[in-house]
């Protein structure tokens, strides 16, 4: 069970006033905020053991080297990878997904390749794929959506072809919070002898992952979504694919030997790993990791669950206002995302009067311009929950946008 | 009155639900369309210059309040006058939305349009009011141009 106190009480910046009211944060697949002890993770780092790793042998560096290592060990058994050299640092799910594209992408992919990607893709896993099929003569093609958000597979044997090299897709979207079939994908693509690249930035966050499980060749995300700090991300491969991938980056520390004429390359991850890492932020990322293990995954998930169902059940109230809800319309095939629309009120609107009452949303397009624009508008808002949220503050919400329309069509408040 | 009350006034509300101007001249003798890649915001402008006077101006596109009834007083604001008053206007209305706390701006050519000035509190929605503005200028000097925000 949760206790949702003790769990706010964690967190600083929600005891924050925002023009005059408490903070009412739900901007959460855009970034979490950080508990306590990934604040104090960072503060200790450099006020205890600030030191390069891997290079020197006094005690400083010895003992961030430890802890660096110690931190990959953690996200290694928080996705259940095979080993913690399959877990490579890089800034964020972005860089993860480029260095895919850069280094596996431009060895293998060739003309006439087929890589197949989901409609409600973020644009990160969407340019680099643009980029890769542009330079080699590639071809992209997308899946199916259903009017609910939901990915539709009936034709996926006409989608997923021998030609296909590669199949990319979003664990859950942030646009819409559809949670996707993935393990039936990844099967799929590996019947056709395709690599299945897997986007966690918004799922790992929310629920348990079990790479092993799922199969994914590469699984990516990031750790400023999941109480981590920014500017860490992870990138998750395949042992036996990595191995056989060449680094996109070099310089220091990638490297075993180094002549006038040539380099000979580390093991993995290190291959992958130039120049000193983010040393502080790839630590304070293992400390948000021990904080959701210490809730439990299965918890947070079951607890955001019972935001969604109660979140949809109350954006039904909104129905006779004209407010459109997009995605799918069950707490089991969507976390706790809310995209929405309303008539005659702009997204941005919207958020300003949100704003003023306290409550941040995200409005815009949400790096998934593609898939807002199929849906028939030019922006949403959109409201997404953390563990930390509670179901008044979905009230608080719903009555945010009832009092915006009020403003919006008579003026009064 | 809450601070977005400061930026929703009944004027800037009154010309969202019926901007004035609205819709695309028969024969404009210059147009620009403006855009914000940001949210997504598209304002055109259309004008009709007889000699170095505004005779007609009207405005289409799709936004948020501020940028649409910026939009609007904008068309009112400038309908008639000629080329230089109007970036005179311009200018000033520029200047009441990027200037610093505390610091004054002419507003006595502004008229009507000073009721969008709390829209300086508000970086976030500077470039919405604005864009009619950059638009209306380009339409003014360039003709037939597109401008963006960014």
């Amino acid at each position: 069970m949760i206790n949702i106190n003790k769990i706010r009480n964690d967190f600083p910046i929600l005891s924050k006033k925002i023009n005059g009211h408490q903070l009412v944060y739900l901007d959460n697949a855009a970034t979490t905020h950080k508990p306590r002890s990934v604040i104090n993770s960072l503060v200790d780092f450099y006020e205890n053991y600030n030191s390069n790793v891997h290079r020197g042998v006094h005690t400083l560096s010895m003992e961030a080297t430890d802890q660096f290592e110690e931190a990959r060990q953690k996200i290694s058994s928080f996705i259940n990878s095979e080993t913690p050299q399959s877990i490579i640092w890089t800034r964020n799910a972005s860089e993860s997904l480029n260095i895919i594209s850069y280094s596996w992408g431009y060895k293998n992919i060739s003309e006439g390749d087929e890589i197949l990607l989901s409609p409600m893709e973020h644009h990160s896993n969407l340019i680099p794929w643009q980029e890769l099929a542009r330079a080699k003569g590639a071809k992209i093609k997308y899946l199916s959506l259903n009017e609910d958000g939901t990915l539709d597979l009936s034709n996926i044997d006409e989608l997923m072809t021998l030609n296909t090299k590669l199949v990319s897709v979003v664990h859950v979207s942030n646009a819409l919070g559809t949670i996707n079939p993935v393990k039936q994908l990844c099967d799929k693509a590996h019947e056709v002898g395709a690599l299945f690249v897997l986007d966690g930035a918004q799922s790992v966050p929310h629920m348990l992952v079990d790479v092993q499980e799922l199969d994914c060749d590469f699984f990516v995300f990031s750790g400023h979504k999941m109480m981590g700090p920014t500017g860490i991300g992870v990138l998750y491969g395949k042992m036996e694919i990595l191995e056989k991938m060449d680094p996109v980056f070099t310089g220091g520390e990638m490297v075993l030997e180094v002549t006038y004429e040539k380099a000979s390359w580390a093991d993995i991850p290190m291959k992958f790993e130039a120049g000193t890492p983010n040393i502080a932020d790839s630590i304070a990322l293992g400390a948000a990791v021990d904080y959701l293990q210490n809730i439990g995954m299965v918890n947070i998930h079951d607890y955001e669950k019972t935001i969604t169902s109660y979140g949809l059940q109350k954006f039904q109230e909104l129905e006779s206002e004209g407010v459109t809800l997009f995605g799918p319309k069950s707490s089991d095939l969507k976390g706790a995302v809310f995209s929405f629309h309303i008539p005659n009120i702009h997204p941005h609107d919207l958020g300003t009067i949100l704003d003023g009452l306290g409550i941040a949303v995200r409005t815009g397009h949400h790096c998934a311009m593609p898939l807002i624009r199929s849906l028939g508008v030019s922006a949403t808002a959109r409201a997404s929950f953390y563990v930390y949220n509670t179901l008044d503050e979905v009230d608080m919400l719903i009555e945010g946008i009832k009092s915006a329309i009020r403003y919006f069509s008579d003026g009064s408040n | 009155m809450n601070d977005f009350q400061e930026l929703y006034q009944e004027i800037v509300m009154d010309h969202n639900r019926r901007p004035r101007n609205f819709g695309e001249l028969e024969n404009p003798t210059s147009f620009a369309n403006g855009f914000n890649p940001l949210c997504g915001d598209e304002i055109n402008i259309y004008l009709e210059l007889v000699d170095d006077q505004i005779v007609d101006i009207s405005f289409n596109g799709d936004g948020c309040a501020i940028s649409k009834s910026s939009a609007s007083m904008l068309t009112d604001g400038v309908k008639g006058k000629n080329v230089s008053d109007a970036i005179q206007i311009f200018e000033s209305f520029r200047q009441m939305l990027t200037r610093k706390p505390g610091e004054d701006f002419s507003s006595e050519i502004l008229g009507d349009l000073e009721i969008l000035s709390g829209v300086s509190q508000f970086p976030a929605r500077i470039k919405c009011a604005t864009l009619a503005w950059h638009t209306f200028h380009t339409a003014l000097t360039e003709k037939d141009k597109s401008v963006s925000t960014e």
